[in-house]
């Protein structure tokens, strides 16, 4: 048991650069799998926690701009939307680490006029940003396409009781449109966040490298089952920890849901269920 | 392939690349596109046969196996795909060489797990050493296609059972008025009405199945990933075709083949939801 405190000591927040500096090679135990394949988890965390805060509001902008009668708006959108839906993330992730690995050798200066200022591009090709910037465009796009039909489905009835009290721009939006739009998209987008804690499994596994050994829990699982080829330990120890994700965020966005539902009466309010198979993909 | 290829460094411009694009890795790269087809066409089926054992057996009369069919189909939901088709190729491959190794070398009582290591005897190796590469080929990316069906038949399961549920009540209670047998309603009346509620399901599935291709690169079979990283990187002047870092360009052209492949296949799909919802009683239905 002490071995186990001992382990969690060495290589609990291994994925970040803390404690024992080689990983377990032979006689490896179950703890060490255990705690190492859950200090992983940190990454997973931090990737799909950042992709889906910025990218919630950056898919309200896309779903508006899809939806603006403007053509010089909805169409970047459009364009966006449909190039990251429509190609696997997976060749994302190749495509834009070997676009951020030549851009520094393209140089990248912008002359203000005053001064030039030196974009620094080096930090692309880090997982911590890199990567993020993928999942960020991803579930953007995702999120975007959700929120855009919620928002065309909005009933009109809503729109004109909000002229009749005369709300008009910004404030109609933010009392009445997105409001609506955010209980309407919510099931589905409880689904995006999901698949997007899920999708985070792929980094390691693309160009981005795991510098100094700094990986995320897949990352560690499959080390595992290299070194002790036995894949039938690590691999359902990082369903384990996925499985206790899942039900977390299942019950963080309940609390949302019930919040975006409060004013509805009883019975027709909906209870938020997860559904793998209603993804808008 | 061409007759003026035989010294490509005396070559320039389009002739240079046409010779560039027809060397025999090229080829390659544009036979694991037909890989990717391939895996796509077999994958589906599969999916649908395991989906729909699983929804079927999520509605069994035996506790046991309804259980087990929603244990299957929950699965899915909770744990990233990624860790199976990492985990199942290698578990099933050592579950063949284990079972093999029970059966052919019964004589050998040396245990199969020695530490960190996984010793089967030779006889019950698989493929077997003395097998030609192509069955080695054969074998990796048939362990790939199960691995594939086995992830996509829980979702489409999931559609399927979706699908059952949503069967008017009162369209089965009518099959069992007639004295239909709980057989008769489930061929006759239950099946052939679920298609058109799967059928949104199912479309989003085969998109889902599309951009999940590539993943085949994990399981250590030479894809388009594969050959996009090898002929992308850097060339130096001992390769006949020496090149700068192109796997961007490379992996640009994966983004244009997968985004036609996802475009077309949506216009196909939403041509056939027209089709059928014509008549339906759906709102889709009413409104044609």
């Amino acid at each position: 048991m002490s071995s186990c405190f001992q382990s969690l000591s060495d290589y609990g927040l291994r994925s970040i650069g803390y404690g024992e500096r080689l990983l377990p090679k032979s006689d490896i135990t179950l703890c060490e799998q255990f705690v190492l394949i859950g200090s992983g988890m940190i990454w997973n965390i931090y990737f799909a926690v950042f992709a889906l805060l910025l990218g919630f509001f950056f898919a309200t902008v896309l779903a508006l701009g899809k939806n603006s009668n403007l053509p010089l708006f909805s169409a970047p959108c459009r364009l966006f939307i449909f190039i990251f839906r429509g190609s696997p993330l997976f060749i994302q992730f190749f495509f834009a680490y070997d676009l951020f690995v030549i851009l520094p050798r393209l140089g990248f200066d912008i002359d203000l006029g005053f001064l030039v200022v030196t974009v620094e591009t080096r930090w692309l090709t880090k997982a911590w940003l890199g990567a993020l910037i993928v999942l960020f465009f991803n579930t953007s796009a995702y999120a975007g396409e959700i929120f855009y039909g919620a928002l065309r489905a909005v009933p009109s009835q809503d729109l004109e009781s909000a002229d009749a009290f005369g709300f008009t721009g910004i404030k109609k939006f933010r009392r009445i449109i997105w409001p609506t739009m955010l209980r309407l998209a919510w099931p589905s987008y409880t689904n995006e966040a999901i698949f997007m804690f899920h999708a985070t499994t792929l980094v390691f596994f693309t160009g981005f490298p795991a510098w100094q050994q700094k990986g995320d829990a897949i990352y560690y699982a499959s080390y595992f089952a290299d070194k002790t080829f036995n894949p039938f330990i690590p691999y359902p120890i990082v369903g384990f920890y996925f499985i206790l994700l899942t039900l977390l965020i299942i019950g963080l966005f309940s609390l949302i849901n019930r919040r975006l539902n409060k004013h509805l009466p009883t019975n027709e309010r909906k209870r938020l269920r997860f559904n793998k198979y209603n993804l808008i993909r | 392939m061409f007759s003026y290829c035989v010294d490509p460094k005396t070559l320039e411009g389009f002739m240079w690349l046409s010779c560039y694009v027809t060397t025999a890795k090229h080829m390659s790269f544009y036979f694991s596109f037909l890989v990717v087809i391939g895996l796509l066409s077999l994958a589906a089926p599969l999916a649908m046969a395991f989906g729909f054992a699983g929804a079927t057996a999520t509605r069994s009369s035996l506790s046991i196996i309804r259980s087990l069919g929603k244990g299957y189909l929950a699965m899915i939901r909770g744990i990233p795909d990624i860790v199976f088709f990492l985990f199942i190729p290698i578990a099933l491959d050592q579950a063949f060489e284990y079972l093999r190794h029970k059966v052919l070398c019964s004589d050998v009582t040396e245990p199969i797990r020695q530490g960190n290591d996984f010793v089967v005897c030779a006889a019950a190796k698989l493929p077997l050493n003395t097998a030609s590469e192509w069955v080695h080929d054969i074998y990796g990316f048939s362990l790939a296609l199960l691995a594939f069906g086995f992830v996509f038949g829980a979702f489409a399961g999931n559609v399927l059972s979706g699908a059952m549920t949503a069967v008017p009540k009162s369209q089965i209670e009518t099959g069992e008025a007639y004295g239909f047998s709980q057989r008769q309603v489930f061929r006759r009346i239950l099946i052939p009405q679920m298609w058109i509620y799967a059928l949104p399901g199912l479309s989003n599935l085969w998109m889902i199945l599309i951009k999940a291709t590539p993943l085949l690169f994990l399981l250590g079979i030479e894809d388009i990933v594969y050959w996009a990283k090898e002929l992308g990187g850097i060339k130096t002047g001992v390769y006949e075709y020496p090149h700068p870092d192109w796997r961007a360009w490379y992996f640009g052209v994966l983004m244009i083949f997968y985004l036609s492949l996802t475009y077309l296949s949506q216009s196909v799909l939403d041509k056939i939801s027209a089709r059928l919802s014509k008549g339906q009683a759906t709102m889709a239905g009413k409104a044609s």
